[in-house]
């Protein structure tokens, strides 16, 4: 139940993109084409889940036993940058096919604020799920949330550029074209994701 | 370029939100009110600066294979003094920007400034231009969070002048897009390049 | 290379730990600052304040502060915690020994700016905890109680009406106790 409410909250109700605002350059960036956006999605999806992995288990073993909690920051990215380095080499050796669909991508994921992002939220935000008191999450709870919480972001690129695609072909006024009409269709899109801030 | 033009440069002509379309992530999100963007364009100005000065002063020293490392060090140092100096001086401002603070590691703006504009120039102009910069985005955020201020809860800087609750969508995820979206047609209407 | 990278690390590593050590005295000032303006918005006027005790009700600790006029205890200022809508939501509630509620403050929260955010400053929803008379009952209408929700933010509003019922219990413990 408490996994189940993780998820949702965290794909829908919380849509990391559109009620959090995390990752919105490459959301912006990346979202013209339906087939880079799937690439994209899934590359963030992988980092995302590994890092919050590492960095969690670093936060509760090295950082908080030392009293360290002000080096979080300058810890996570660096873990962050390392991992994506990793990740790059072992992809290219193991499985040549993967690093072809998300290679390209992964060099950009480093600055991506969704990664560094959920990592953080995961160690400090109190969560408080289904009417129990809010407390911090625990290894398991923190994996399903960095998980869900992709998966969000993954939704939200994927539909999204959906409608880019549709809109590239339409009529639009100069001063619209590009990415404020882009803005403009988000800020619907995220007033629709709103309607399920209602289930939770 | 002289140095007056470095400083200005921010506010139409390379700005950092509309024409650059850098940092949106803080952009959207800490722009809830007028005075919320002024805090985080001056949190952002203040790792712009310290960070660009100390990024052209390193930047002759490092070898070419690991400078992005040593630049996002170089960059998380100085976010997490500002953590550290805000949690001391600022704690109202510290808890309503919240994560958005450490995110100014991965805030593009500042790794962008480093490898476009730092690493090649002195001293003096990097920090000129991470002012720049900085002041350009200071006055986007306060422009987008004026505008969603009064649009939402019907005041400026937090003086209310028109009563009642104000439309609450402006305040909320949708009115981030939706504002920035216009006022980036806006921008692109009459600011942009003649 | 490595040299380089050892170097930069090393030397951030001690910009960080002198910044740290600089600013330690005064992050600890601040937070207290917080703390004793909360306590001090909730309670009346005058009296000395105790130090920092605790009291376990329903299975949880509280931390509370006795307001001292001579010996006698003149109120109390609970901090109580409940989860709102976005997290954890963490009060000062000032109350009367005989179990009215004084005043009322936010020390933190992670409520939606403009919706929830609002318990911080809503007139209309913070006014009624003010003097709130033992014989009402702390709940919201919707939950048949006595005091009307934030408008558009009902959990928020319900968490808030929760930690004050239970700051109240508190005292109401407390006082049995003694």
């Amino acid at each position: 139940m408490e996994y189940l409410l993780i998820i949702i909250s965290a794909i829908f109700v919380n849509n990391i993109l559109l009620s959090q605002f995390l990752g919105i350059c490459p959301f912006l960036g990346v979202s013209n084409k339906l087939s880079t956006a799937t690439g994209m999605s899934g590359a963030v999806c992988f980092v995302i889940t590994l890092a919050t992995i590492v960095t969690y288990l670093i936060n509760k073993y090295l950082l908080l036993p030392f009293g360290l909690e002000f080096l979080q920051t300058i810890a996570f990215i660096l873990v962050i940058a390392a991992l994506v380095q990793i990740v790059e080499i072992v992809l290219k050796k193991i499985s040549p096919s993967l690093y072809q669909a998300l290679g390209i991508f992964l060099p950009l994921i480093t600055t991506n604020c969704a990664v560094l992002g959920v990592a953080i939220t995961v160690v400090t935000k109190e969560f408080s799920l289904g009417g129990a008191e809010a407390h911090l999450l625990n290894l398991g709870q923190a994996t399903v949330y960095a998980l869900a919480t992709s998966v969000g972001y993954g939704i939200a690129m994927i539909l999204f550029a959906g409608l880019r695609e549709h809109l590239a072909g339409n009529h639009v006024p100069e001063a619209f074209k590009g990415l404020p009409i882009a803005l403009i269709t988000v800020g619907i899109m995220a007033m629709a994701f709103l309607g399920f801030s209602g289930i939770v | 370029m002289s140095k007056w033009s470095l400083v200005t440069k921010g506010f139409v002509k390379d700005n950092p939100t509309f024409v650059l379309v850098l940092g949106m992530c803080p952009t959207l999100a800490t722009t809830t009110s007028a005075i919320n963007g002024l805090e985080m364009g001056l949190a952002t100005l203040f790792v712009l600066v310290l960070s660009n000065i100390a990024i052209s002063a390193l930047a002759p020293l490092v070898p070419d294979k690991v400078h992005i490392p040593v630049y996002i060090v170089v960059i998380a140092t100085f976010v997490t003094v500002l953590q550290l100096v805000m949690q001391a001086y600022a704690p109202g401002a510290y808890a309503t920007l919240g994560l958005f603070i450490p995110l100014i590691v991965v805030n593009c703006i500042v790794l962008g400034r480093a490898e476009a504009f730092a690493n090649k120039n002195t001293v003096v102009d990097s920090a000129l231009d991470g002012l720049g910069i900085g002041l350009g985005f200071t006055l986007s955020l306060t422009v987008i969070g004026l505008v969603r201020e009064i649009l939402g809860s019907g005041s400026a800087f937090g003086f209310k002048f028109i009563p009642g609750d104000g439309m609450l969508a402006f305040v909320m995820a949708p009115g981030a897009f939706i504002v920035l979206g216009y006022l980036m047609v806006l921008f692109n209407k009459y600011l942009k390049k003649k | 290379m490595l040299l380089c990278l050892t170097l930069v690390c090393l030397l951030c590593a001690a910009i960080l730990g002198g910044v740290y050590a600089m600013t330690y005295k005064p992050i600890q000032k601040a937070n207290e600052n917080i703390l004793k303006a909360s306590i001090g918005a909730v309670l009346p006027e005058g009296g000395s304040i105790s130090e920092e005790k605790t009291a376990i009700f329903d299975g949880r600790t509280y931390t509370y502060y006795e307001q001292l006029s001579g010996d006698a205890v003149q109120a109390y200022a609970v901090k109580s915690a409940t989860s709102g809508f976005g997290g954890r939501l963490e009060l000062m509630v000032g109350v009367l020994p005989d179990g009215t509620v004084n005043n009322t403050r936010v020390i933190s929260h992670s409520e939606t700016p403009g919706l929830g955010a609002k318990c911080q400053t809503d007139e209309r929803f913070l006014g009624q905890f003010r003097g709130l008379a033992p014989s009402k009952v702390i709940k919201l209408r919707n939950d048949g109680g006595d005091l009307d929700a934030i408008t558009a933010s009902t959990i928020t509003s319900r968490a808030y009406t929760l930690a004050v019922s239970n700051a109240v219990e508190v005292v109401k413990s407390l006082k049995k106790e003694n």
